[in-house]
């Protein structure tokens, strides 16, 4: 005894000692005045050893389990602050805590009512022009000249059928 | 002053006759469209806003129903524009305070109303004075159904339609009816009236909707859920619990008419003689009294064509349209002595209430 502890982080003497019981476990943690109060030990109350032993900042763990929507940058706590959603791609990235939200403020889950059919109608015929395209490139590729004159007859015939309905989005 | 040709052509108060038509003012639906794969409008950057504003105006004022209509970016119009519109219920609070990138594209006869960049892209609104969901959601479907040959709109096969708030996904629709119940009022009925009517998923709110009162007795009365239940179900649920409100009021009307006609008719009395007689009004006090003169039509104690100036009046006393027609700035203390003037005038051109109301064989006539 007598020897001087060293701080847990950084090697200098230490001048504050922790005492910490988590999980029955009797933590102790030796740190010096500069590392102690990096690591905001002043306020016991916000601060854990814990956190400390791994060596992250107390507030990691929320961040991490945080949903964000890859096409317009929306997060979770975005939406917990707001209330309001980013974009349409937002219902699908939040469903896992929508889908209790939506559960218990309206009367089903599945929408019942009008379904716009021309919108629909015209994604579903710009999906088949985009594969149609993907396959052309393709036959061009392998020099399959005959399939390639077939699909871009096809994909010309579906982009005339789609003119008389112009389509913004 | 870009809403004037609005201001010059009426709107249509003149459908509420008949036992629902006096209860019910009018009727108004809404839809909540998104366009596909763009950020909502409160999360939208800019040159986003600024996009979808051009392409849905494009496309709302190119509608038949717009024709003659009017259009506008919120930052174009001057404050007392905005209020205006605001008292019309033709723009919403939130719309009033916003700027570029945020306007609408109104009817000439103001039955239709699209606001752009609100919460959603796209709310457009239908109203019909009276009660009258059907006739209101054959012109919204049809316009809406239009408007999806040019626009892709963001709907899900399993949410339906989606919307920046997740309380209006689905059909994203709300139905409300604008309702004058001033026997459930005065009989301190509403407040039971209100609890009931939660219950079953119906929302009250007050004249301008959320966190407003109730002044002039006058309640919003709508669907709360969007989703789960199709357009014509909710319509269907929504109607129902109407007219049991109806039944309530018209009930309440009989009953005090009954037990307490002295009260009633004094009430009555009283707010045709400080509408006839005053000098200073509050936008308030005029509603109030102006309700309760509604209400000494209904009973027949004024001659029935009152009613719909009645209803023009309600919109009329609002502080920006006495603005409007003082055709200069005035305070607030100058704009109750200029809005008790327009109503005298109105009201001396009216005789005298008959207080014989129970006589229905012999129909009041009012005497000038």
């Amino acid at each position: 005894m007598g020897e001087s502890l060293k701080c847990d982080l950084c090697g200098k003497p230490a001048t504050v000692h922790l005492t910490q019981i988590v999980n029955n476990q009797i933590h102790k943690l030796d740190l010096c005045e500069e590392c102690a109060a990096a690591k905001g030990v002043t306020d016991p109350t916000g601060f854990s050893l814990a956190d400390l032993l791994v060596n992250k900042p107390a507030a990691a763990e929320t961040p991490a389990s945080q949903l964000v929507c890859e096409h317009c940058g929306f997060t979770q706590a975005d939406f917990k602050k707001l209330g309001r959603l980013g974009c349409p791609a937002c219902y699908e990235r939040f469903s896992p805590i929508l889908e209790p939200v939506l559960a218990n403020m309206h009367k089903g889950v599945t929408h019942l009512g009008k379904v716009p059919a021309r919108s629909i109608e015209r994604r579903t015929l710009l999906d088949r022009i985009a594969r149609l395209e993907r396959e052309l490139t393709d036959a061009v590729r392998s020099e399959r000249y005959e399939d390639a004159a077939r699909l871009r007859d096809e994909i010309t015939a579906m982009k005339e059928a789609m003119s008389g309905r112009p389509a913004v989005s | 002053m870009i809403i004037a040709p609005l201001l010059e052509s009426r709107a249509d108060f003149g459908e509420t006759s008949g036992p629902r038509g006096s209860v019910v003012l009018m009727t108004r639906i809404r839809f909540a469209r998104n366009l596909a794969r763009h950020a909502f409008p409160g999360w939208a950057k800019d040159a986003q806003r600024r996009e979808v504003f051009a392409t849905s105006l494009a496309a709302v004022a190119g509608l038949k129903e717009m024709k003659k209509g009017i259009s506008a970016e919120m930052s174009d119009l001057d404050e007392l524009e905005r209020q205006i519109l605001f008292e019309r219920h033709l723009i919403s609070r939130e719309l009033m305070g916003m700027k570029t990138g945020s306007g609408f594209v109104i009817s000439r006869d103001q039955s239709c109303a699209v606001m752009i960049n609100e919460e959603d892209h796209l709310r457009i609104q239908v109203i019909k004075a009276g009660f009258h969901f059907k006739k209101a959601w054959n012109v919204l479907n049809g316009i809406d159904t239009s408007l999806e040959e040019t626009l892709d709109y963001a709907f899900s096969p399993t949410l339906g339609f989606l919307t920046a708030c997740p309380t209006n996904v689905g059909t994203a629709m709300r139905a409300s009816a604008m309702m004058h119940l001033p026997a459930l009022v005065i009989g301190g009925q509403m407040e039971k009236v209100v609890r009931a009517v939660n219950q079953l998923g119906i929302a009250v709110r007050g004249l301008f909707g959320e966190g407003s009162d109730a002044t002039g007795s006058i309640f919003q009365i709508s669907n709360q859920t969007t989703l789960g239940e199709g357009e014509e179900e909710i319509l269907k649920r929504l109607t129902a619990v109407l007219n049991s409100v109806i039944e309530q009021e018209n009930n309440t009307r009989a009953r005090l008419l009954e037990t307490e006609p002295a009260k009633l008719f004094d009430k009555i009395g009283r707010a045709f003689g400080i509408l006839r007689n005053a000098y200073v009004l509050s936008s308030s006090e005029a509603m109030n009294m102006l309700s309760l003169v509604r209400l000494g039509v209904d009973l027949k104690m004024l001659p029935v064509e009152l009613r719909s100036t009645v209803d023009r009046l309600f919109i009329e006393c609002q502080p920006g349209h006495v603005q409007y027609a003082a055709r200069k700035p005035i305070e607030t203390a100058e704009r109750d002595s200029f809005r008790a003037r327009l109503l005298r005038a109105e009201f001396e051109k009216v005789g005298t209430p008959d207080f014989n109301p129970r006589n229905d064989d012999n129909e009041p006539t009012a005497t000038n």
